[in-house]
């Protein structure tokens, strides 16, 4: 033995080299693979650059979302002890009244429901009240002039000068109202609003007692003072008198946290679509590699070690996936300037479009580890493959199958999915709960496919036709592709099916009607005084009273027994705070309605003479607070103390237009506090609407009317809004599935190929190789789509029972569609491959695939 | 003369459905350095799986190979692989060359693989030997099966090898062309003075080397000496 050395240190540039060497003739082949991790990587990037351009707005715009350095408000008037402490606080001090009531333009001779603010001092501090002509911000505070939001100008076609009527005053239309602090324009569509001063209000008539008014005190601190720390101290005496505060901070926390939801969702929807380029990656690798089998046996017998070996492909990969990435990431970042324009109505401030280098950063490193990890398991087989292969090929996949690591690549791959998933939920529960899931659609399809070939062996007869034998029998013999075919496609079904059926079921929830004899027009705040004239007046203008009811303002004082404070100090106790923040507004009646239905209990109609006062009390807030029969509360009814026990628990449709209540008590025992009535009825046209308002505005100026048709307009554009977006990240899932589709029905041709190409040889014509091909991937297609959809249809009902927590009612068009394009698509895919075969003469084919 | 391959006691079984298959039963011989050797027998009889053994492809059932007085039961398959880099050379029946390299980066490979330097002049080298120095920049695909074959001889004595296996390596080749590749293989052989082991049914090819080993149902049958001295 001449010095024999059995330590080669391993070449790291000589491995590059075979890496970059090895590609260069599959470089076409690679790019199904880098278009997988594209997509996923582009939607990723978007929704990252998005949130994090939106968290960046917050911070800078968060003051001038409140306009204050503290905000207190409260819908009663303030006491007269805490006055002192309201005084105290600030040295700049604003003073603003909000209710919603009916404006009469006098020019248009209409009316609408608006959200009157009544502002005293130099509110906001911070940004401004963007007017046309811009001082008008400023000036209307000085005489009898008004706001208006420039929506009610142009449905109204008002001008500056204009009057309009609030109450008892006409005000003159100082300027147009563009924008208030925190104001959204889906906010300003459902109750636009009008800014009068203060100092009119009592003059409106609109300040009675029992008007629904927010009371809002806004402050300016010049000096440097920690306001939280104020807040905290003064937190108690607040919370005793039902004052809310919010500070700049609280406002940047709600604000982060309300959009934090919308981006979470947004994400896991780009999750899905990068979950589906893994499939495509993983699935691609998987042939790849394959396919490498006789070059990777050949290194090995000319001395490459199989960690040399493993380290070429792992560079290829590395290099795919980094080409993937950056391509994802740049088209990512082009694309979030795109969600800003389709965001704006929902979002209460500007928002900036920079290019945000960390989710570009963090977008290529996620397509790097994915590429890397889905592509793993293949990859490891290679350290396996024995140079033997080059005398004798032997592609068995029990080289895969015995290697213990793939356990722990496995393992990675769950681990994985799970910690991103919750990073992109914000929970370990929905994390796990989502990786269960797609490891449950992945057995489900992976036994649906080997019990498809177990059946295929089983059930083929001599007695078939040569085709049909020949195309099913290709289902199941060597190097068939059935498993990885129906996992890959039936996943990318079963993900896109998700995404379609879920929106369908969350968009039927709030899909409101205003068809037929609904109720499309509501009257609140009739005092009860005014409760007959009112409904006389209705039916004297031809319309019906769909229904008129009495409604009481209360709010929770002790829920079995504990109170607010109660609950704070003690978290075991399973009541949550906020329970007691809340007002209820109440009803009382004799039964229910046809729209509830009692679960539990008994509903009982009149109070008994003697006992506690059994209430009904609404499913959600019975699960919410963890209120079950037989538990005490005590309301609070206007200053009156009063102890109920529930006697019943009512699932509530609020799928219909009707007042509907959390809390009902039962007749004889409210019919004496105050309260005021709702009226609902049903006005067949615009005109009849227009008329019917002015009439009830003229003889009750209190009385507040909403046009739901309006409304439903405007929610019906923020529905659509929504969707658009939910659609818009969808599509990558989308786009995704079909690269994964197409790269999946690609990668099995070079299967297939020398099969099709020998029963050239040996006579078979096109027809009947078309036939053959048609048929394997007809059944494939058909078998994946059907899986796919069955597991997404049991999916969605899981997502609807236990996380929405609404009725499983799915449309299941989209699923019949999504089901033939699956296949179609599939079976066209599949014909497309083999076109080289059917076109050319086999000799031609079998010199290109040698 | 030196051993440059000793086998003894070889025996290769395998488990299949339950039953053990004896492929290569209690086989012995030494093979002398610098002489021309062919395993000869029929379809199946186990010469090619002999061939992977020799060459430390595979791991024996029992028996030892010694490969340049290297044990090779004893090394793990990357010890074996750096045996291989260093010490043999291989033709095989179907090319095997590496699809996506050009012919001068597969005769490079071996020598890129020790680390050498002045490969590409002296691959080139080898291509002109063969007769290839104006296809070197060709891939496998853009060569005829005899010109493959021929790169891949360059490729086998690009590491000057103490020892050749060459299986069936005419086996893909019509006979005119596999008469200029036998040629070569013998002439290159004897310029470098290595060893040579080829696997073959071809009788006429096995009589061109100075021994015939002759294996029949997985043992050695004969072992005898040609008038190729």
């Amino acid at each position: 033995m001449d010095n024999f050395n059995l330590k080669r240190k391993i070449n790291i540039p000589w491995l590059f080299e075979m890496a970059w060497r090895d590609s260069r003739r599959n470089r076409s082949r690679l790019l199904l693979f880098i278009s997988a991790i594209v997509f996923g990587i582009a939607a990723l990037v978007a929704i990252y650059s998005f949130r994090f351009n939106l968290e960046g707005d917050i911070n800078s715009q968060a003051a001038t979302l409140i306009g204050a350095d503290l905000t207190i408000s409260g819908t009663k008037p303030i006491e007269a002890d805490l006055k002192p402490l309201l005084d105290s606080l600030g040295d700049k001090r604003s003073e603003q009244r909000d209710f919603v009531s009916m404006v009469y333009f006098k020019k248009a001779e209409a009316t609408r429901l608006v959200q009157v603010r009544a502002l005293k001092g130099e509110f906001p501090y911070y940004g401004s009240l963007e007017t046309t002509p811009i001082q008008a911000g400023q000036t209307f505070r000085t005489g009898q002039n008004a706001l208006v939001d420039k929506t009610l100008m142009l449905q109204f076609n008002a001008k500056v000068n204009d009057s309009i009527k609030v109450g008892n005053v006409t005000f003159c239309i100082a300027g147009v109202l563009n924008k208030a602090p925190g104001q959204t324009g889906i906010s300003a569509g459902v109750a636009p609003t009008v800014y009068i001063p203060l100092q009119y209000l009592e003059q409106t008539g609109l300040s009675k007692k029992g008007s629904r008014i927010q009371y809002n005190f806004f402050y300016k601190f010049n000096s440097k003072v920690d306001v939280e720390k104020l807040t905290k101290r003064i937190d108690l005496r607040l919370d005793k008198a039902g004052l809310n505060y919010e500070t700049i901070q609280t406002r940047k926390e709600n604000t982060g946290r309300s959009f934090g939801d919308l981006t979470r969702f947004l994400s896991l929807v780009g999750f899905i679509a990068l979950l589906l380029g893994c499939v495509g990656v993983a699935s691609a690798i998987h042939i790849y590699i394959r396919e490498k089998i006789t070059s990777i046996a050949v290194m090995r017998c000319l001395g490459v070690k199989a960690s040399e070996a493993f380290i070429i492909y792992l560079i290829q990969i590395i290099g795919i996936g980094i080409i993937g990435s950056v391509i994802g990431a740049f088209l990512g970042s082009a694309l979030q300037f795109l969600l800003p324009s389709v965001m704006k109505d929902i979002l209460p401030f500007t928002m900036s479009t920079n290019i945000s280098w960390l989710a570009i950063a963090q977008g290529i490193i996620l397509g790097i580890i994915i590429s890397v990890l889905f592509a793993l398991l293949p990859l490891i087989s290679i350290r396996n493959i024995s140079p033997l292969n080059t005398l004798r090929l032997n592609t068995d996949n029990a080289i895969i199958n015995k290697d213990p690591l793939r356990w722990l690549v496995y393992f990675l791959i769950l681990l994985f999915i799970t910690s991103f998933s919750t990073l992109q939920l914000g929970s370990w529960v929905a994390g796990i709960f989502f990786t269960v899931g797609v490891s449950i659609a992945f057995v489900i399809l992976t036994v649906v496919a080997w019990l498809l070939m177990k059946v295929m062996q089983l059930i083929i007869k001599n007695s078939w036709s040569y085709l049909l034998r020949q195309g099913f029998a290709n289902l199941y013999r060597p190097n068939n592709q059935t498993i990885i075919l129906i996992v890959s496609i039936g996943l990318s079904t079963a993900f896109i099916c998700t995404l379609f059926l879920v929106q369908g079921v969350l968009m039927k929830q709030i899909t409101l009607s205003s068809s037929g004899n609904q109720s499309n027009m509501i009257l609140f705040d009739i005092q009860a005084s005014q409760k007959k004239s009112i409904a006389d007046l209705t039916r004297k203008q031809g319309l019906p009273v769909i229904q008129q009811v009495p409604i009481i303002t209360v709010r929770l004082e002790k829920i079995k027994g504990k109170t607010s404070s109660d609950v704070k100090k003690d978290t075991t106790l399973n009541i949550p705070s906020r329970a007691f923040s809340f007002e209820y507004r109440v009803t009382y009646r004799d039964s229910i309605t046809a729209s509830e239905k009692v679960i539990a209990g008994t509903f009982v109609g009149k109070a008994p003479t003697t006992g506690d006062i059994p209430v009904s009390i609404e499913e959600r807030f019975s699960k919410r607070n963890h209120i079950n029969i037989g538990d005490h509360l005590v309301f609070n009814v206007q200053g009156v103390s009063m102890p109920v026990v529930v006697g019943s628990i009512r699932q509530v449709n609020y799928g219909k237009i009707q007042t509907n209540f959390q809390i009902i008590f039962p007749t004889g025992v409210l019919e004496s506090a105050p309260q005021f009535y709702v009226l609902l009825t049903h006005v067949p046209s615009n005109k009849a609407s227009a008329k019917f308002q002015q009439v009830v505005v003229r003889n009750f100026p209190n009385v507040s009317i909403v046009d739901l048709g309006l409304i439903l307009t405007v929610v019906d554009e923020l529905l659509d809004k929504i969707g658009y977006i939910i659609k818009f990240m969808s599509a990558f899932s989308i786009i995704t599935g079909l690269v994964v589709l197409i790269a999946s029905v690609r990668i099995s041709k070079y299967q297939r190929i020398q099969e099709s190409v020998l029963l050239r040889t040996l006579g078979a014509s096109r027809k009947q190789i078309f036939a053959i091909t048609a048929l394997e991937y007809l059944f494939l297609g058909t078998l994946s789509a059907l899986t796919g959809i069955l597991i997404a249809v049991s999916g969605t009902w899981l997502l609807a029972k236990y996380s929405f927590e609404i009725p499983f009612a799915i449309d299941l068009m989209p699923a019949v569609i999504l089901f033939f394009v699956i296949t179609l698509l599939t079976v066209i895919i599949g014909l497309l491959n083999s076109r080289s075969v059917l076109n050319k003469p086999p000799l031609e084919i079998l010199r290109n695939n040698a | 003369m030196e051993k440059v391959l000793q086998i003894i006691n070889l025996s290769k079984t395998y488990q299949s459905a339950g039953n053990t298959l004896t492929v290569l039963d209690d086989i012995n011989f030494s093979v002398l350095a610098g002489s021309t050797n062919a395993i000869v027998g029929p379809s199946g009889s186990g010469k090619t799986t002999l061939l992977g053994l020799c060459a430390g492809l595979d791991a024996p059932s029992s028996g030892i190979v010694e490969l340049n007085n290297i044990n090779l039961g004893k090394l793990n398959e990357d010890q074996r692989a750096q045996v291989r880099n260093q010490y043999v050379g291989f033709i095989f029946q179907n090319f095997q060359l590496l699809p996506t390299l050009t012919a001068l980066e597969n005769v490079m490979v071996p020598l890129e693989l020790r680390g050498e330097k002045n490969i590409k002049a002296l691959s080139m080298e080898l291509l002109d030997k063969v007769g290839l120095a104006n296809r070197s920049h060709h891939y496998p695909s853009q060569l005829s099966g005899g010109e493959q074959q021929r790169v891949s001889l360059a490729r086998a004595f690009s590491n000057s090898p103490k020892i050749l296996f060459a299986d069936e390596p005419t086996g893909n080749l019509d006979a005119e062309t596999s008469e200029k590749v036998v040629k070569l293989i013998f002439d290159l052989n004897k310029e470098a003075g290595t060893t040579l082991v080829l696997v073959t049914h071809d009788l006429d090819l096995a009589g061109k080397t100075q021994r015939i080993i002759r294996i029949k149902g997985g043992k050695l049958v004969a072992d005898e000496p040609t008038n190729q001295q």
